[in-house]
């Protein structure tokens, strides 16, 4: 099996749709039908593919695998693919968001479908190669070539005010990850190689560890987002599509959090742990902060984008404890958000696409007509909420730990964010389901079609499935992560 | 006699350009004598890939591989210039069969200049060069735009080549040689009068390539001028110039860069800035280009500011990519019309995706290109600017360069915001012209997989710069 080079196949798939996709006319509603169920098979068999990594990855070894190198620039800097416990699970969330994101459009792209499709699949290469590359320079090229068709995704099949809002993202990202790239050209002058496996091993003086991580922290932090940084996610989020929410909330916020386990704390542990009680403080205020916020949105989609920074001052929380039961939960929570709040912006998107309104005030009382919409809902709103039993419980739960034993004060403060949490979901819930049906074009509304109950039952199945028996997620993350927190502590000491 | 032997390329394309202008008094067929200019310049890169490296005229002329790999680089820029003109000359109403005989003296000057080991050469090549680019200009005579460019251009131009004159002199007066070599070997770097020189030599040059502060004709020029001679200006004069001021400077005043970094370092910062902001505010494409080449003019300086190899390798890898990018660029404006003409605003391309779904996609990425977006090409060129400043310790310069780069995202971006989220205009027309066809694809498409394989051009940089330094 190994000698299939896999990584390249995931991630070269879609372009080789891509060329498919431009063959294809698209001048009537039966080619632009074609158009999509082409975009639909070619994002499920890199699912399918993607799915093979589960059966042959190797839970007892702790390094890369399905490893691939090939010269590229020069020497340093090379086409080099991996993935370890840390990174397949984010392959396997992308490949199976990406399908639904296709399935989830059929009804609500009317125009330009090609140049729709032709986007997300762009997106999808760009989303594998981010979570698949051991080399900093590919990583850069894949992180930042993820801004051109999410930029597009945004600023033509987006909202009311999608120009300022995806110059906002593509503007904010690009000026946070620019130092990045400085600091990557630094490490390569300085060590001659940007290989992430040789880097791993590398120490580097205690200053200049503290600049690149904040080099590098500019960037993650834009892009996970972290308060006071998160302002372009909730406008990002309103104005895009649904499809286009869900990938930026399934899957691009990961990205960031994937950054921070591999390469912040991973490179610089000295100067991670100098940050550490920083980063700590603005987690917990941008889960306090954003939970209150979220508290008082008229908007569905924005509520819901305000509770994924909260969601994501856990992640960040988790990961800077340096221990394996936070890294372990970070990364839980990344994958559990990515399933739960794709599935809530999912949610929102079925009743826009029956009413076309996203404000909350507008809607009352679906469960009478909507039971499986109102049932679905529910169960991603309890995820949302950390509730036990559902996926989100898992990995707030690992963080919390962690963090308890690191420092109680924040701990606390986080706890509430989880009362906070509770309290906008259901409230969100509330409004929504329950209460009387008394608007009168509610009573046009129907209940879900059976595509979008093809869209809704994985997502249902995962959170459930992982919520109650996370044993053998935790068995996959387990030998990386250990690894990585043993190379921190040998280096810290 | 031996000399003349190395100067074979010039004189080859020299002797054509005398031959058609002759022939092309009786023969009113221009089509027929852009291919033949075509054909012949083609056949000049043959004849220089096949050169033998040496000097010639006592070592003020050299061939080596700087000058092989800039001349080749600047010859398919004129040939792209050439093709453009085929394909708009007849809707400019510029049936002037001098144009491709002007471009040949032009390109002529250009490798002159790269050649030049010496301030007279250098001169030379650089009159040649300008006088034909004047007359470039104002070639539409029927067009007041393009009368007031050629005319601006002149005026302006005259006076950067006076000041460059005055420079040499005093390069001359302070040292007492004129060839680069020699002048290296006697440099007196206490001499006050030598940096004068320099100071002026480099003012004249820094009007060449358009940096800032010297940047004000490029706006008017590029607006004014029929668009197939804006994307020569865009092209070929402009690497013939950075290669002038890299061999002017690393060959003669190697010893002092103290001195003219500061120089170079400066206008390189201003030339990023600038462009940056002024381009915001821009309403016509082609000015927007303009103050695009100024920008990125600004980027390639950094490669000469850090005064090392892994600086002009990267200048070369960037100027290559600039060419590739300017030649998509171009071809595609020019591909552009509605039925009164080319258009110049960018509200004109309002909503084109619509109507021109493939081609509007391919324009929308050598924006992001030129943005410097990864994987495109245009990140590449950046890349190595940046690597070649961070490891000559200029920090400051990669910062200011990765702060203007997001901020001239934003201009690129607009063009791309109006094609693709505005409300459609009409429909241009449809024929799209066979020969522009011949550009734009492949241009286009080695800037979306450059980064599969970009070893070839940066093999070609560092064969290039090994007789530099």
């Amino acid at each position: 099996m190994s000698e299939i080079p896999i990584l390249s196949i995931l991630i070269f798939i879609p372009v080789v749709g891509i060329f498919f996709m431009l063959l294809i006319r698209n001048n009537d509603d039966q080619s632009s039908q074609n158009l999509k169920h082409t975009a639909l098979w070619i994002a499920f068999l890199n699912f399918i593919i993607s799915l093979s990594l589960l059966f042959s990855f190797d839970l007892n070894d702790p390094d890369f695998q399905f490893v691939e190198k090939y010269a590229w620039i020069e020497s340093g800097i090379s086409y080099h693919l991996g993935i370890d416990g840390v990174s397949i699970l984010f392959v396997i969330l992308t490949t199976m968001l990406v399908p639904i994101c296709i399935l989830a459009s059929y009804e609500s792209i009317k125009f330009s479908v090609k140049e729709y499709l032709i986007s997300f699949l762009a997106l999808e290469t760009f989303m594998i190669g981010v979570f698949c590359s051991l080399d900093l320079v590919l990583f850069y090229l894949f992180f930042e070539g993820g801004l051109i068709p999410m930029f597009l995704i945004i600023g033509i099949w987006g909202g009311e005010r999608r120009v300022y809002s995806t110059f906002k993202f593509f503007l904010y990202t690009l000026a946070g990850s620019v130092f990045m790239l400085l600091a990557i050209i630094y490490i390569f002058i300085s060590t001659g190689t940007t290989d992430v496996e040789t880097l791993l091993m590398y120490n580097f003086t205690t200053n200049e560890q503290l600049i690149l991580w904040i080099a590098f922290f500019t960037s993650f932090m834009v892009k996970i987002p972290m308060w006071p940084f998160h302002t372009w996610l909730p406008d990002a989020h309103v104005e895009a599509p649904t499809a286009g929410s869900v990938i930026l909330a399934g899957v691009l916020l990961k990205m960031a959090g994937y950054g921070f386990i591999r390469f912040s704390i991973g490179f610089f542990p000295d100067a991670s742990e100098f940050f550490a009680p920083f980063i700590f403080s603005l987690s917990v205020i941008a889960i306090i902060v954003t939970s209150l916020i979220a508290l008082v949105q008229e908007d569905m989609k924005k509520l819901i984008a305000y509770s994924s920074v909260a969601h994501m001052g856990f992640v960040t929380l988790g990961i800077f404890t340096f221990t394996v039961q936070g890294i372990e939960g970070g990364i839980i929570q990344m994958i559990s958000h990515g399933i739960v709040s794709a599935a809530l912006f999912l949610c929102v998107g079925v009743v826009y696409d029956r009413l076309h309104t996203r404000e909350i005030a507008r809607y009352g009382g679906l469960v009478s007509k909507m039971p499986f919409y109102s049932f679905s809902f529910m169960i991603f709103i309890l995820a949302s909420l950390g509730l036990p039993g559902t996926s989100g419980f898992v990995g707030e739960f690992l963080v919390l730990l962690s963090i308890f034993s690191i420092n109680t004060y924040f701990a606390i403060f986080a706890t509430t964010g989880v009362v906070l949490a509770a309290t906008y979901s259901l409230w969100l819930y509330r409004r929504i389901i329950f209460g009387a049906l008394i608007k009168d074009d509610l009573s046009e509304m129907f209940d879900l079609t059976r595509r979008e109950i093809i869209i809704f039952l994985p997502l249902i199945i995962l959170t459930i499935f992982i919520g109650l028996y996370p044993k053998p997620i935790i068995n996959i993350i387990e030998p990386s992560t250990e690894k990585i927190v043993n190379q921190i502590k040998m280096k810290l000491d | 006699m031996q000399s003349l032997v190395y100067i074979l390329p010039e004189l080859f394309l020299f002797i054509v350009a005398t031959v058609l202008l002759v022939t092309g008094l009786f023969l009113k067929n221009i089509k027929l004598i852009n291919l033949l200019a075509i054909f012949s310049l083609l056949v000049t890169v043959i004849l220089i890939l096949n050169q033998p490296f040496q000097s010639a005229f006592l070592n003020s002329f050299v061939v080596d591989e700087f000058s092989l790999v800039l001349k080749v680089t600047i010859l398919i820029g004129s040939i792209a210039s050439l093709i453009m003109f085929v394909s708009s000359k007849d809707d400019l109403n510029i049936n002037i069969y001098e144009f491709p005989i002007l471009i040949i003296f032009s390109t002529i000057g250009m490798m002159v200049m790269v050649s030049a080991n010496d301030l007279l050469a250098m001169f030379i090549g650089l009159e040649l060069q300008s006088l034909s680019l004047y007359v470039l200009a104002a070639l539409n005579r029927n067009s007041l735009l393009s009368s007031e460019a050629g005319i601006k251009y002149f005026i302006l131009g005259a006076l950067s080549s006076g000041l460059l004159l005055f420079g040499i002199s005093y390069i001359y007066g302070f040292s007492g040689n004129t060839n680069f070599n020699l002048i290296a070997v006697n440099i007196n770097p206490e001499s006050l009068g030598l940096i004068i020189g320099i100071v002026f030599v480099l003012a004249g040059l820094a009007f060449k390539v358009s940096a800032v502060p010297f940047h004000m004709w490029t706006p008017d020029v590029y607006q004014g001028a029929p668009t197939p001679i804006t994307g020569f200006f865009a092209l070929a004069p402009k690497i013939a110039a950075m290669g002038l001021l890299v061999r002017f400077l690393f060959n003669s005043f190697g010893e002092i860069y103290i001195d003219w970094q500061q120089i170079i370092f400066f206008i390189s910062i201003a030339s990023m800035m600038l462009a940056a902001f002024a381009a915001i505010a821009q309403t016509n494409l082609k000015r927007l280009m303009a103050y695009s080449s100024i920008g990125h003019i600004g980027y390639a300086l950094i490669g000469v500011a850090c005064f090392t190899d892994e600086g002009l390798r990267s200048l070369l890898i960037y100027l290559m990519i600039y060419l590739i990018m300017n030649i998509a660029v171009f071809a595609f404006l020019l591909s552009l019309k509605r039925n009164d003409g080319y258009f110049e605003n960018i509200s004109d391309l309002s909503g084109m995706h619509k109507n021109h779904p493939l081609r509007t996609m391919l324009i929308a990425l050598i924006m992001f290109s030129l943005a410097g977006i990864p994987p495109l090409a245009g990140f590449f060129g950046k890349f190595y600017i940046f690597v070649a400043a961070i490891e000559s310790e200029m920090l400051f310069l990669a910062i200011i360069g990765v702060v203007a780069s997001v901020i001239s995202a934003f201009y690129y971006l607009r063009i791309v915001k109006i094609m693709y989220f505005d409300e459609p205009k009409e429909e241009f027309d449809g024929s799209s012209i066979k020969s522009l066809n011949l550009l734009y694809y492949p241009s286009s498409i080695l800037i979306i997989i450059f980064f599969i394989y970009p070893s070839p051009v940066i093999n070609i940089s560092e064969y290039a710069i090994q007789s530099i330094i």
